[in-house]
C-alpha cells in the first residue's frame, strides 16, 4: 500500500540529486568569485547571500544583484549557473508532474482510496465482479433493498456508468481485473462482514478463478457464479462453489415455468420479481398447439429443449443456421422479421411465438409482423437490453422476458432471503391449486402492491425478546407474531410462508404453530409490516402486550407502586 | 559488485569524514572550523539522503532515517551560524562556534550510526 511512495520517491531521486548538486556548484562558485564593494574594495559573497541569490536565480524571480553590484567574472559565473540551474529546475517540477499524470501511480492511487473505504466498511456487503447487463441489474435490485455491494469490473467506461447510475446506496467500484486476488482482497473478500461474492463476467475461466480464490481465502462465505458450460459447472461445483447459474438453462426453465404452471410463475414473479412493477395478472399460455420459436441460440435452443420436453412441438426459424446449428424437428431458414418465412413456418395457424433473438429491434419486429398476420397469439419477448423497456412495454407481450433481469433476481433471492428460494424449490412440488389459492391469498390481503418478502431467525440477534421469552419457557405461537403491537387486536397485513427448523421445512405454517429458539421464519406482505413484527421480536414491552393483552409497568418505581397497591387490593 | 552500494557507500563515508573534519578542533575556535568546510557536509549529507529514496528494504529505511537526522541537525547549526553572523551581526563569539559544533557533533553521530549499520549490512550479506 505504501508502494505510491517508494514509487514517487524512486522517480523524484535523479531530479532531486541534480537540483541539489546545481545549486551547491553555483553558490560554492559564487562564494569563491572575488567582487567588489560599493566603495571598490574586493570582497568575497559569502554563503548566506550566494544561497539567497542562486534559489532566486533559478526559479527566475531574479530580484536582482546583491548586495553589490557584481563584476564581470561573477556576471560571467552567473550565465552559466542560471541555464544549468533552471533547466534543472524546470525538469524536476516536470517530473513530479508527470508522476502525478502518470496511469500506474493514478491507479495505485485509486485503490489505495477503494481498499481503505472497503476497509471501513460498516454493514454486511457483497462484492459483485463484472457489471455487465446481469451485475447492474443485481446491483440495482440488491441496494432497493438496502444492502452493500462492492463492484469490480475491467473495463473503466462500465464503472463510470455505475457512477452516473441513480441508486439508492453509494457502491464502491474499483476498476481492475478480479482474476488477480490482490484486487479481491482490496474488494474486501477477507472482511469479516464480506458476506458472499458473485461472479458475473462473461467468460468462465475468469468466474472459475474468483470461485477458487474466494473459497480458499474465506471459505465461509456465499459464492455464486454464472457459467455457460456444463463442463465448468462440474469444475466449480467440485470445490464447493455454492450456487451455478447458467443464464440460458434460467431463462428456459423460467419460460417453462410459465407454460406448465401459470400459478407458480406469478407467486414467483410477485415474490421473487423487482419491486417497482405492479401487481401483474396471471396470464395463462396455450399448452397445446403450433408454436414458433425464433431464434436458436443458446437461449433458443435451451427454449426449444423444454418446450419438447413439455409435449410440444415448435417449428424454429434460424436465420444462420450453419452457424448455430440445427434441431432435430421441422426448421426454416430466415430472420423471422418478415412475413414470407413466418408465413412459411406456419403463423396463421400458430399459437403461441417465442422471439428470442439476441437482437432486441429484431425480436420487436418479429412480434409486430406476426401480429398483423394472426391477431391472437400468445407472445413472448426476449430483451436484451434494459434500455429499451419502454418499446417492449408498448409492444405489448403477453411474456416479457429479460435474461439478465431473471438472473439477477434469482441471485438477489439467494443472497438476500436464501428461504425464499427453498419455498419456491418446494412449491414446484405443490399442485397448481394449492398455488393459485395462495395467489388469491396474497392478492386480496395487499390490494395492487407487489408483496415485500422478509426472513427473520428467533436468536439473540434478531428477535432478542422473543429468544429470552422462549429461553424462560413461556409458549410463543406464530399467531403472537402476527398481531400488531400497537392494537392486539387487528392483524398484521402478512404471510407466514415458511419455517424452517433445524433444515426441515414446514410451508405455510398454521398460526397455532408454536415458535421455537433458532427457528427461522419466511414471510411476505406489506412493508410496514416487517418493521412493526420487528417490535413484537425485539422489545419485551411489546410482547408482553401481545401476549397477554395487559401493560406492564416498566420502571422500578412503577412497578413497586403497583405492587403496593395489589397488596392493598389484598 | 553493485555500483548502487559503492556510490552510496562512498557518500555515506564521506559524510561520515567531511562531518569530522569540520568537528575537531578547539569547540570555542572559530579559527578551526571552517565554512566551506559545512558547506561541503551539507551538500554531501542531502546527497546520502536523496540517495536511499524509494529503498524498501529494512536497512534502506533505518538508513534514511539516521541521514534525515544528520541532515537537520546540519541545517540547525547552518541556521545558527546565518543568524548569528548576518542577522544578529554578533559575529561568530565562542558561545555561538561552540553550539555550531555541537550540533554538527551530533550530526556526526548520526553519520556514525549510517556507516556503522553499512558496515553491518554488508558484513551480513557477503555477495
Amino acid at each position: 500500500m505504501d508502494n505510491i511512495f517508494f514509487l514517487a520517491f524512486r522517480r523524484m531521486r535523479q531530479p532531486l540529486l541534480l537540483l541539489l548538486l546545481t545549486h551547491a556548484f553555483a553558490t560554492l562558485g559564487l562564494t569563491l568569485i572575488p567582487g567588489q564593494d560599493g566603495v571598490g574594495n574586493t570582497w568575497y559573497m559569502d554563503f548566506f547571500h550566494a544561497f539567497y541569490f542562486v534559489s532566486f536565480m533559478s526559479t527566475t524571480i531574479g530580484f536582482g544583484e546583491i548586495p553589490y553590484e557584481f563584476t564581470d567574472a561573477q556576471r560571467l559565473w552567473v550565465i552559466f549557473s542560471l541555464y544549468a540551474s533552471v533547466v534543472v529546475w524546470f525538469y524536476a517540477i516536470g517530473n513530479l508532474l508527470s508522476l502525478v499524470q502518470d496511469r500506474s501511480f493514478r491507479q495505485a492511487l485509486t485503490e489505495r482510496k477503494f481498499a481503505r473505504r472497503i476497509r471501513h466498511q460498516q454493514q454486511p456487503f457483497y462484492i459483485i465482479c463484472g457489471y455487465g447487463e446481469t451485475g447492474s441489474a443485481l446491483v440495482r435490485s440488491l441496494t432497493d433493498r438496502h444492502q452493500s455491494v462492492v463492484t469490480i469490473d475491467t473495463k473503466q467506461e462500465r464503472i463510470d456508468a455505475l457512477e452516473l447510475e441513480n441508486l439508492r446506496q453509494y457502491v464502491p467500484a474499483l476498476c481492475a481485473d478480479a482474476r488477480r486476488p490482490r484486487h479481491l482482497i482490496e474488494a474486501g473478500l477477507k472482511h469479516p462482514l464480506c458476506k458472499g461474492v458473485v461472479a458475473l463476467t462473461n467468460v468462465n475461466k475468469v468466474n472459475l478463478k474468483i470461485a477458487i480464490t474466494s473459497k480458499l481465502l474465506h471459505p465461509d462465505i456465499k459464492v455464486i457464479c454464472r457459467a455457460d458450460s456444463h463442463d465448468i459447472e462440474a469444475n466449480m461445483r467440485s470445490f464447493g462453489t455454492n450456487y451455478i447459474i447458467n443464464p440460458f438453462d434460467t431463462f428456459a426453465l423460467h419460460l417453462a415455468t410459465a407454460l406448465q404452471a401459470p400459478g407458480l410463475y406469478v407467486l414467483q414473479e410477485w415474490l421473487a420479481g423487482s419491486r417497482q412493477q405492479q401487481l401483474k395478472e396471471p396470464v395463462y399460455p396455450p399448452k397445446s398447439g403450433h408454436w414458433i420459436v425464433c431464434g436458436y441460440g443458446r437461449f433458443g435452443r435451451a427454449v426449444y429443449h423444454r418446450l419438447k420436453d413439455e409435449g410440444i412441438e415448435p417449428v424454429v426459424v434460424e436465420a444462420r443456421p450453419g452457424l448455430t446449428g440445427v434441431p432435430d424437428g421441422l426448421y426454416i431458414e430466415g430472420r423471422g422479421t418478415e412475413a414470407i418465412t413466418l408465413e412459411e413456418a406456419g403463423i396463421r395457424k400458430a399459437v403461441g411465438l417465442v422471439a428470442g433473438t439476441d437482437d432486441d429491434a429484431n425480436n420487436l419486429s418479429i412480434i409486430m409482423t406476426a401480429r398483423e398476420l394472426s391477431s391472437d397469439l400468445f407472445v413472448v419477448a426476449r430483451q436484451s437490453n434494459l434500455d429499451n423497456e419502454q418499446i417492449f412495454d408498448a409492444a405489448d407481450a403477453d411474456i416479457v422476458m429479460h435474461p439478465s433481469s431473471i438472473i439477477a433476481d434469482k441471485i438477489r433471492v439467494l443472497l438476500g432471503t436464501p428461504l425464499l428460494h427453498d419455498f419456491m424449490g418446494l412449491a414446484m412440488y405443490e399442485e397448481e391449486e394449492w398455488t393459485c389459492s395462495l395467489v388469491k391469498k396474497i392478492a386480496l390481503s395487499l390490494n395492487t402492491q407487489l408483496p415485500a418478502v422478509w426472513e427473520l431467525k428467533i436468536d439473540q440477534n434478531s428477535a432478542l425478546a422473543v429468544s429470552n421469552s422462549l429461553a424462560r419457557g413461556r409458549v410463543v405461537s406464530l399467531s403472537d407474531l402476527l398481531r400488531d403491537p400497537s392494537n392486539r387486536e387487528h392483524e398484521l397485513e402478512c404471510i407466514p410462508l415458511l419455517i424452517n427448523r433445524h433444515g426441515t421445512s414446514m410451508m405455510l405454517p398454521a398460526p397455532t404453530t408454536n415458535i421455537k429458539q433458532d427457528d427461522r421464519l419466511l414471510f411476505c406482505g406489506k412493508i410496514n409490516a416487517a418493521d412493526r413484527m420487528r417490535w413484537t421480536l425485539q422489545n419485551y414491552h411489546a410482547l408482553d402486550y401481545v401476549l397477554t393483552g395487559e401493560t406492564k409497568p416498566q420502571g422500578w418505581v412503577w412497578k413497586l407502586l403497583k405492587r403496593r397497591k395489589a397488596r392493598v387490593e389484598r | 559488485m553493485n555500483p548502487e552500494k559503492v556510490v552510496f557507500g562512498f557518500f555515506i563515508v564521506l559524510a561520515l569524514t567531511l562531518n569530522f573534519g569540520f568537528f575537531v578542533g578547539e569547540m570555542d575556535n572559530p579559527d578551526h572550523h571552517h565554512v566551506y568546510e559545512l558547506f561541503a557536509v551539507v551538500v554531501v549529507n542531502l546527497i546520502a539522503t536523496i540517495l536511499k529514496f524509494g529503498d524498501r528494504t529494512q536497512m534502506g529505511a533505518v538508513l534514511l532515517a539516521t541521514s534525515l537526522v544528520a541532515v537537520l541537525q546540519l541545517l540547525a547549526a547552518v541556521i545558527v551560524w546565518a543568524a548569528a553572523v548576518h542577522i544578529s551581526g554578533s559575529g561568530l563569539t565562542p558561545a555561538v562556534t561552540a553550539s555550531i559544533v555541537s550540533l554538527s557533533g551530533g550530526a556526526m553521530l548520526a553519520n556514525v550510526v549510517s556507516v556503522v549499520l553499512l558496515v553491518i549490512e554488508t558484513v551480513m550479506l557477503r555477495r
